[in-house]
């Protein structure tokens, strides 16, 4: 067991800090009953109650919501495939292409894949709106779900698929008796960073929108391009709890259901 | 690498879908972008002229590509405020870079060094902003760095400073925003790649003689090459081209390179001259971007 | 080359009218540069326990897995009872495979475990029930039917693997070094489990095992393999009495090896380091041939003088070396040209009449304890 030395602990412990500080502020300031951030007001929640009264923030939450469930399972789907094909498909032909289109996205700009799919849709003359909006976050996110799949895959231990195909199983039939249930976690933890990333996205959203498909960052940032509004405090606060809830309820259920790691068989 | 067995329809289906899906969104996007600034802008639906007609026959092809200019870029060339742009966005990445690594690689290294039990729960916590929305966590950082927000409050109360100082619409701004926000994509190539560092080499080394500092030097850093590189890659790369956190901390007086795109866009309406900046860019990024490729895979392979 | 040795009284091979269960025809398996299985043929009969024994690298995981149709050959032929596997892909093959890992699937009990081969099968749930329980009974693992993988020792891991392809009825079960990862005692016990298992189901069992001991032990036939070729082919007896070369003499067991020219009448060898050496049975070589007398280090004699009757072969020795290892000595001598003889004694008395370092002693051996080698 490794003793833990003060200045790890001190580097962690200022890390930690660093990253949550400004969230706890953040969630603070929506409880200020006061509109300025320099005047404490004392606790309130009228920031909430106006949110909830307020029509533009709930459709656009609702708009994005919608997206990101739509784009992240879209973005699964083609991600996993992806992963499958660059992990158990050998040497095929346009492999190196392939692969450089997946990893490409990861680092590139979003002002660069945001601007060159409006011009894609605008080539052809498609209307803009929540599908090429979809159609945007799933391209974007695919190349993510990919990355997470694949690693699982590589590591995969290759003697339970031939053990499968020895004991009779065809390809398909292996992949969803052994590999699929075995990759799950991966999946599901792609899943929800795709979601994640649909939900969060600015730019690319904005560049490829059109009438009637608001997202809530669109409209969050519209309103705190101006500077800092309380309301928005409230919006943030909401989802940063939405969020934290989700990924602490996803990390007890995978501490719930492991105990079985398929990792290689020790003897 | 696996031999290659004849495969099934089903089977090569798997490839297909993927790779014909990201033709189509990844690769044609970006011929369009290529296209689209060598064009005119021009007051018309599409904003931009000559159009690809294919029922202007022949002669339409010609005039098309006769249209074609390079006066997007000859603009980018000769006007300092782009040049400027570019050299700013390389400059804050590079600086951002450089802190985040100075700043991720302690964090990194303390987590994996602590027990195993531990490492799961420090890395979701590390993660777990990075789950927020980075427009939120952005204004969170607005919300503290405006003149009478809590930080100058705690400068005053401490006297550290007379006046409470400005710190939005500074690059100072722009550093702390970029540093908390791509902190999770230094610290986790980082401590992917020390995790798996086998502590016995590192004994062998004291055994050998080596005092803990060279132990660092000679033993750690080197064997953490492909984490840092992974690192380093991930942030700079798109740092270049980030638009939020400028946009919000930095304002709009000295805009990076994703701002200016931006303004050309949406501001300006002239999509010629935002693609050829786009352009610009991406041969700007292409090296980095190879080199990351590269390396992404190397390891993938390695495995 | 198969003279008597077979275990059993059973021996298919030398039986001319038996047709073999598995036919290996000139089977070759290339990696880019590399040859891993050069030009192989082979016969395995049914009921029939085969080891491929071999160093690490010698070839006979990437046969055993061309026999399981993971990897495909480059030149050859694969039959098994009379039909070319070549375009049967794994998952149609009768034949399954025990994977050194044992590759148990993690997500599955230990029933579900057994069972998944019987589900790709399409039978009646009341059917695949039965077998199981009928399989797990016999590998004596009926209580652990709903554990999971993560939770057995790893004797029981491996008898899980070996009743989930057993309960397939496979027409050839091979084994991947199936003991790798078991400690010594247990290997003992499971070695003589398998056997005994083999036997009462009348299957046909391809093991394969760097391990001579084992091979020794559990095979009817051993063929031993190095670079991707066939070096003998034989019961565990003849192999170790009848090498057909110093390298197969060399690797089953241990050898001193005497170098020489085939007398004149052909059961001398004459100009070895330990001077005229006198052999009992004739070998294919030709007078004034070089051989090499192959005796192994158990039949050596050793006493303090030399034997009287000048009709064994003796020579003089100073003892370097002694390893006591509880149940025999393992003596390193050094001979008057300088070479390094083995002799192993069985410590029959306690400790009495052991040499000691530096004592000069002589070495002797009837002529029928070795043999000539041509190769």
């Amino acid at each position: 067991m490794r003793k833990v030395s003060a200045v790890n602990l001190a580097a962690i412990a200022i890390g930690i800090a660093f990253l949550y500080l400004p969230i706890v502020i953040l969630v603070i300031y929506s409880f200020n009953a006061s509109r300025l951030v320099a005047v404490w007001g004392g606790w309130s929640t009228r920031w909430y109650a106006e949110l909830m009264s307020d029509a533009p923030i709930l459709d656009a939450a609702f708009i994005s919501i919608r997206l990101a469930l739509v784009s992240a399972t879209a973005a699964t789907i083609l991600g996993t495939l992806a992963a499958l094909a660059l992990a158990r498909f050998g040497r095929f032909r346009g492999r190196l292409l392939f692969a450089a289109m997946i990893y490409a996205p990861l680092v590139m700009p979003e002002v660069i894949t945001g601007l060159s799919l409006l011009l894609l849709f605008v080539a052809f003359a498609a209307e803009r709106g929540f599908w090429t909006v979809a159609i945007a976050h799933t391209t974007m996110a695919m190349c993510f779900v990919t990355v997470i799949v694949q690693s699982r895959l590589v590591g995969f231990d290759m003697s339970l698929e031939e053990a499968a195909m020895d004991l009779g199983a065809t390809p398909f039939a292996t992949f969803f008796a052994v590999t699929l249930p075995l990759t799950l976690p991966a999946i599901a933890a792609a899943w929800m960073l795709a979601f994640a990333l649909s939900l969060d996205d600015l730019v690319i959203a904005s560049f490829t929108t059109g009438p009637g498909a608001t997202t809530l960052p669109i409209r969050i940032y519209s309103e705190v391009r101006l500077g800092v509004k309380p309301e928005m405090n409230a919006v943030c606060s909401i989802m940063v709890g939405v969020v934290g809830v989700a990924v602490i309820a996803a990390s007890l259920l995978a501490k719930l259901s492991g105990g079985e790691r398929a990792a290689p068989a020790q003897p | 690498m696996r031999q290659n067995p004849p495969r099934s329809f089903w089977q090569s289906l798997v490839v297909r879908i993927p790779y014909a899906w990201l033709l189509a969104l990844f690769l044609v996007p970006f011929l369009i972008v290529l296209k689209i600034s060598l064009s005119q802008s021009a007051i018309a639906r599409p904003p931009y002229t000559p159009v690809f007609d294919l029922a202007a026959g022949w002669h339409g092809i010609h005039a098309f590509f006769a249209a074609l200019s390079f006066d997007n870029y000859v603009l980018i060339g000769s006007d300092p405020i782009y040049v400027v742009s570019y050299l700013k966005s390389v400059e804050i990445a590079a600086f951002s870079t450089l802190i985040l690594l100075l700043v991720g690689y302690p964090i990194a290294y303390a987590i994996a060094r602590t027990p195993r039990h531990w490492q799961a729960v420090l890395i979701v916590l590390t993660v777990l902003p990075f789950w927020t929305s980075l427009l939120i966590r952005i204004y969170a950082w607005m919300n503290i760095l405006q003149r009478d927000g809590p930080l100058n409050a705690l400068l005053v109360a401490l006297s550290i400073v007379k006046e409470p100082p400005v710190w939005l619409s500074t690059n100072t701004a722009i550093f702390i925003g970029v540093v908390y926000s791509y902190l999770p994509f230094m610290v986790l190539p980082l401590y992917a790649t020390l995790e798996k560092l086998d502590e016995s080499l590192l004994e062998a080394a004291a055994d050998l003689g080596c005092p803990r500092w060279k132990i660092f030097w000679l033993v750690t850093l080197p064997l953490s090459s492909s984490g840092i590189i992974a690192g380093v890659l991930l942030c700079f790369i798109p740092i270049v081209g980030e638009f939020v956190i400028p946009d919000l901390l930095g304002g709009s007086r000295s805009p990076m390179i994703g701002q200016t795109i931006w303004m050309e866009f949406f501001g300006n309406k002239d999509w010629p001259a935002a693609a050829a900046v786009a352009v610009v860019l991406v041969c700007l990024l292409v090296a980095p971007i190879l080199v990351y490729q590269n390396q992404a895979m190397r390891a993938v392979e390695r495995d | 080359m198969q003279s008597a040795g077979s275990k059993r009284g059973f021996a298919p091979w030398a039986d001319p009218s038996v047709r073999p269960l598995l036919r290996l025809e000139s089977l070759s398996k290339r990696f880019g540069g590399f040859t891993a299985v050069d030009h192989l043929s082979l016969d395995i009969y049914e009921g029939e326990f085969f080891a491929l024994l071999g160093p690490s690298g010698c070839g006979k995981t990437t046969l055993l897995r061309m026999i399981a149709g993971f990897e495909r050959p480059s030149t050859g032929r694969i039959v098994l009872d009379g039909i070319d596997l070549a375009p049967v892909p794994p998952y149609r093959r009768p034949v399954n495979m025990m994977f050194q890992s044992y590759a148990l699937f993690p997500h599955l009990n230990v029933e579900a475990n057994v069972a998944f081969g019987l589900k790709q099968e399409g039978l009646s749930k009341l059917e695949i029930a039965r077998r199981v329980a009928d399989m797990l009974a016999l590998v004596k693992l009926d209580t652990f039917g709903r554990r999971k993988p993560h939770e057995l020792s790893g004797g029981q891991r491996q008898r899980v693997a070996l009743a989930r392809s057993l309960v397939k009825r496979p027409r050839l079960l091979l084994l991947d070094e199936p003991m790798a990862a078991l400690d010594k005692k247990l290997r003992g016990e499971t070695r003589f489990e398998l056997m005994e298992l083999q036997r009462r189901l009348g299957l046909t069992f391809v093991i394969v095992t760097h391990d001579q001991s084992e091979a020794m032990t559990v095979a009817d036939r051993i063929a031993v393999m190095d670079h991707g070729r066939l070096m003998q082919v034989a019961p565990p007896a003849a192999l170790y009495e009848q090498p057909n070369s110093r390298w197969v003499a060399d690797f089953v067991g241990d050898v001193n090896l005497f170098e020489g020219r085939l007398g004149d009448d052909g059961l001398s060898v004459e100009g070895t380091a330990a001077g005229r050496l006198r052999v009992a049975a004739k070998s294919e070589a030709e007078p004034g041939q070089v051989v090499w007398v192959a005796v192994r280090p158990e039949k050596l004699r050793i006493a303090p003088e030399q034997p009287l009757t000048g009709l064994d072969n003796s020579v003089a020795a100073t003892v370097v070396d002694i390893g006591y290892l509880g149940d025999t000595s393992l003596y390193k001598l050094r001979i008057r040209d300088g070479s390094q003889i083995k002799a192993a004694v069985a410590n029959v008395g306690r400790a009495d009449g052991a040499l000691a370092l530096e004592q000069r002693v002589w070495l002797s051996w009837p002529p029928e304890a070795a043999i000539v080698l041509t190769r």
